[in-house]
């Protein structure tokens, strides 16, 4: 038998107090993340993946409401209490946001940002965690850290501010690594050049990584398993590389197809319409209104969960369909 | 250098430079005297990474901005049947550039009675096949901006820029900040205008896939310098310059791996 995995979300729901009434954001999410694996997940906006991400951090804004269960290492999320959860967003877990500018103190030194919380928690004292952030800054390629660490978060770039995001984020040696974004806001080169530093470090680590992103192929391409969401739920998870292959559900391969591609010009296959958010997805599958092989069954019942070619796919139709799916993508 | 006569050239930029002046951080150079020009009818892309210049010098091209020194020339022509004139614009971000308070069909009316269309019932004619042109109909007129989605925004925002018949839009960074399903969309409707009237499109955008997508042309900047030109498939395929291969080498696709920078 497989180990239980380190990170788990089961049949999560996040709700949100709307004009005295409830919206859901989040409907029937569960996925895992095992030791030292990287899991994506991927969809558009208003999917639900960031909200997902704030979920298991317990960062989730006033009213809202997390039901299911999110557990790590074994223990429940939902239910520490102030001093566990102290413990769990600064010792097990790290987040790194999409823009580092908007999450790094403008008035305090980069120095003053990375040590504080190390310090403050009692990991390390001041001077064991200048000298390793040092150590760290170096591993992910920031030249004369030491000056940098004087440096304010104006003096420097977005890529180079990302990169110290990613020292803040490994410093106190977490297990499990929330990557919101990381390198949507900055340009392909520096993209490639983060995500690379950023791999290269978990891996040496043996850090688990959950990936959110809204591309499809930076996600295939960095992670070993994949997790699609649309309108608040999960509709394919398995393996990336075999989801960028061979998608199984409709929406996972629309979005590969309308991807414009830097080596062809052919005209886009475009999903009609515009991607729903968990509210306003009807009784059927979310996805049916903007889907090519929907039926009157998919308009009425919600598909569950199903299982195929060792992957999970919300599809009534996908063993029917699976074929095709190929023929349209290619 | 002579330009052969049957070039029909609808914009012919020479020697731009662009230098900005900030109180304490000393003069900037954004352009360094590129050179670009776009033939009638055809789409001409400027890529480039943040800084490179590119947005600068499509602001300067629509008249947004002046310039340092250097020539735009903007020739009006007979394009799809119609004489067009000047240029237009549509920016990236469609919530920031429509009134809030103002609906759709309201805004088109305004624009055409400013630019001296008299008759309401022209008008109307004319709303009705310019949202039509961009995949909206006359039930979009009575919307204000919030109530549509991001793709039926930017729409809005192409209708709006189409309504004068410009001989030339600019497009800056125009589908970037859509999810890539509606992007798609909004691409192919470019292409699809273009075949129609035969407008030309000056194209600014970091995503080479889009590039590629939708241009004829390129020009790559770096630096407010122009690295490197040509058909957008040579440029793309073949790159001449190591920096444009650095770019073409960081879209992620299937079997791409994340490449550290040589230091």
């Amino acid at each position: 038998m497989t180990p239980a995995p380190l990170f788990r979300i089961q049949d999560l729901h996040v709700r949100l107090r709307h004009r005295g009434g409830e919206r859901t954001l989040v409907r029937e999410v569960s996925l895992s993340v095992r030791s030292g694996q990287s899991v994506g997940l991927v969809g558009e906006s208003g999917s639900g993946k960031s909200v997902s991400i704030k979920a298991a951090m317990r960062l989730l804004p006033r009213g809202t409401r997390a039901e299911g269960r999110i557990a790590f290492d074994g223990g429940d999320v939902l239910t520490l209490g102030r001093r566990e959860l102290a413990r769990y967003r600064s010792r097990e877990v790290a987040l790194i946001h999409q823009d580092p500018r908007a999450h790094i103190n403008p008035t305090r030194t980069v120095g003053a940002f990375l040590t504080e919380g190390v310090v403050h928690t009692g990991q390390m004292n001041r001077a064991e965690a200048t000298e390793r952030a040092c150590a760290l800054m170096a591993d992910v390629g920031i030249t004369d850290a030491a000056r940098r660490l004087h440096q304010y978060p104006h003096q420097l770039s977005g890529g180079l501010l990302q990169r110290v995001m990613i020292v803040a984020a490994l410093l106190p040696s977490p297990r499990l690594i929330f990557a919101d974004e990381p390198t949507t806001a900055l340009d392909v080169t520096v993209q490639s050049d983060v995500m690379a530093i950023l791999l290269e470090q978990i891996r040496e680590r043996q850090v688990s990584m959950l990936f959110v992103t809204h591309d499809l192929d930076l996600a295939a391409a960095v992670t070993d398993r994949l997790a699609v969401m649309y309108a608040g739920s999960i509709v394919e998870t398995g393996p990336s590389a075999e989801i960028s292959a061979r998608p199984l559900h409709p929406y996972t391969a629309g979005l590969l197809q309308c991807r414009p591609s830097t080596a062809e010009v052919k005209r886009l296959t475009a999903i009609p319409g515009r991607p729903v958010a968990a509210h306003e997805a009807g009784t059927g599958c979310s996805f049916a209104p903007r889907c090519p092989f929907a039926v009157e069954r998919c308009r009425a019942e919600r598909p569950h969960d199903r299982s195929i070619e060792g992957r999970t796919v919300a599809c009534h139709r996908v063993e029917e369909i699976a074929d095709r799916l190929e023929e349209r993508a290619s | 250098m002579t330009i052969p006569a049957h070039r029909d050239l609808v914009l012919d930029v020479r020697g731009l430079r662009k230098t900005f002046h900030s109180r304490n951080g000393g003069p900037r150079e954004a352009l360094r005297g590129i050179g670009f020009s776009i033939e009638r009818g055809s789409c001409l892309a400027v890529v480039g990474e943040s800084g490179s210049g590119k947005t600068t010098a499509a602001r300067i091209v629509a008249g947004l901005e002046s310039a340092t020194s250097g020539t735009v020339v903007v020739t009006d022509g007979r394009a799809g049947g119609k004489t067009r004139h000047g240029v237009q614009m549509v920016f990236q971000d469609p919530y920031g550039s429509l009134d809030p308070r103002q609906a759709v069909g309201a805004g088109l009316h305004e624009l055409l009675k400013i630019h001296g269309m008299r008759r309401r019932a022209d008008r109307r004619t004319r709303v009705s096949e310019l949202l039509e042109s961009v995949g909206l109909d006359d039930r979009h007129a009575g919307r204000y901006p919030a109530s549509l989605s991001g793709g039926q925004r930017q729409r809005v925002a192409i209708a709006r820029a189409l309504a004068l018949n410009p001989a030339l839009l600019i497009l800056d960074e125009a589908v970037s900040a859509l999810d890539v399903s509606v992007q798609a969309q909004v691409l192919n409707l470019l292409a699809d205008i273009r075949e129609r009237t035969r407008i030309s499109y000056l194209f600014v955008s970091h995503d080479l896939g889009v590039v590629r997508q939708v241009s004829d042309t390129c020009i790559v900047l770096r630096n407010g310098r122009l690295i490197e030109s040509g058909p957008t498939a040579d440029v793309l395929d073949a790159p001449r310059q190591g920096y444009t291969r650095a770019l073409v080498d960081a879209v992620p696709r299937p079997g791409w791996r994340p490449r550290r920078r040589p230091a």
